[in-house]
């Protein structure tokens, strides 16, 4: 899942204290499943900037709260009509697809990110989320016992571990496994040790962004 | 100026038995601080994060909430979620620039304890002492 993080109040505040009325708009997608923008996030947000404004003395300015199932497709973003005549900027708890979604196709309406979005991960046990994919294009796993390096490798290195690991830590964070380390116990669990020996070819990282915006088009569903 | 707070309390229904005993009279025969509303709940792990922020739109000037003891909850890890979500409210409060302390944890034994009712004394005094909410009250 695409995991993110509210906002400093601060921040989100300044961004919304013009606005009359702010719709914070919860999605049902990723950010529900790691407790950054669901409704239940949403609804605390919207008390927290009412209380924000307040503070400031905007105490006329309407907090409503809405959720969409997802802010990443189009059918989706056609249900804020639902919605209409009752905000004037969007104030979105989703992750920065559903912002961008949101912009791209309301193209006249405010619309103000609530979260910092973080990585791609997983829950690693109730309330903590880790990276593990980078979106890198050109996945490795099938080489490294389905552990990744270029997402949990501080250095993305393809051939390590480097000098810096310590009784299988990272030395950048102590409190992170070395992921070669990982890669090389696993590899060895599964009797595959020895493909570790091979040099890994020059990576090329055209397809992890380095060539602009990625887009993928399946032909057959393009109808 | 002289000022009378507002202050909500949030309390399980373990840790306030008192509240209810004698016709709910053993709470102001001991003196407890007129300037608290308490609210009574199953358990304190109940409450939500949305709910302590909206008491303070509502216009208190102090919250607090009141569970079981953090390893002897009725209700096993009740009061520490509660306590869990206290925090976090409490942060929030602070990036708003508001005192944390307006809003408050306790954890007390059930039954009738001195406890409950000095939790109640420190807390009307603390939000005497801190003055009226910063946030604009809400309109009459």
């Amino acid at each position: 899942m695409i995991v993110a993080e509210r906002k400093p109040l601060d921040e989100i505040i300044s961004m919304v204290q013009d606005c009359g009325r702010i719709l914070v708009l919860a999605c049902k997608g990723c950010v529900t499943v790691c407790s950054a923008g669901g409704e239940r996030e949403a609804e605390i947000l919207a008390s927290l900037v009412r209380l924000g404004l307040q503070k400031i003395g905007k105490k006329d300015a309407e907090v409503l709260t809405g959720s969409l199932v997802r802010q990443c497709d189009k059918e989706y973003i056609d249900s804020l009509d639902q919605y209409k005549g009752q905000y004037d900027a969007i104030l979105s708890t989703a992750c920065g697809v559903g912002v961008n979604f949101i912009a791209n196709l309301r193209p006249d309406e405010p619309v103000y990110p609530a979260l910092n979005t973080t990585f791609y991960g997983g829950s690693a046990e109730q309330g903590v989320w880790q990276e593990m994919c980078a979106g890198c294009g050109d996945c490795v796993l099938h080489l490294t016992g389905g552990l990744c390096p270029v997402a949990r490798c501080a250095k993305n290195l393809m051939n390590g571990p480097c000098g810096g690991s310590v009784n299988g830590r990272c030395e950048i964070n102590p409190d992170t496994d070395c992921v070669w380390q990982l890669i090389y116990d696993r590899m060895g669990r599964l009797k595959r040790q020895q493909e570790l020996t091979a040099s890994a070819p020059i990576r090329d990282w055209s397809t992890a962004g380095h060539g602009g915006p990625r887009k993928r088009v399946r032909e057959d569903l393009t109808v | 100026m002289s000022f009378t707070p507002d202050i909500r309390l949030f309390t399980c229904h373990y840790a306030s038995q008192q509240s209810c005993t004698e016709g709910g009279t053993v709470l102001r025969d001991l003196n407890f601080p007129a300037s608290i509303t308490l609210t009574r709940l199953v358990c304190t792990g109940r409450l939500e994060e949305k709910d302590l922020l909206r008491a303070f739109e509502d216009g208190a000037d102090g919250v607090y909430v009141v569970g079981c003891p953090a390893h002897s909850c009725h209700n096993v890890k009740g009061s520490q979620r509660a306590a869990k979500r206290v925090a976090s409210v409490r942060k929030a409060l602070s990036e708003l620039g508001v005192e944390p302390d307006r809003l408050r944890m306790y954890h007390v034994e059930r039954g009738l304890h001195p406890e409950f009712i000095a939790a109640g004394e420190e807390m009307d005094a603390l939000i005497r002492r801190l003055g009226p909410s910063p946030f604009c009250r809400k309109a009459a």
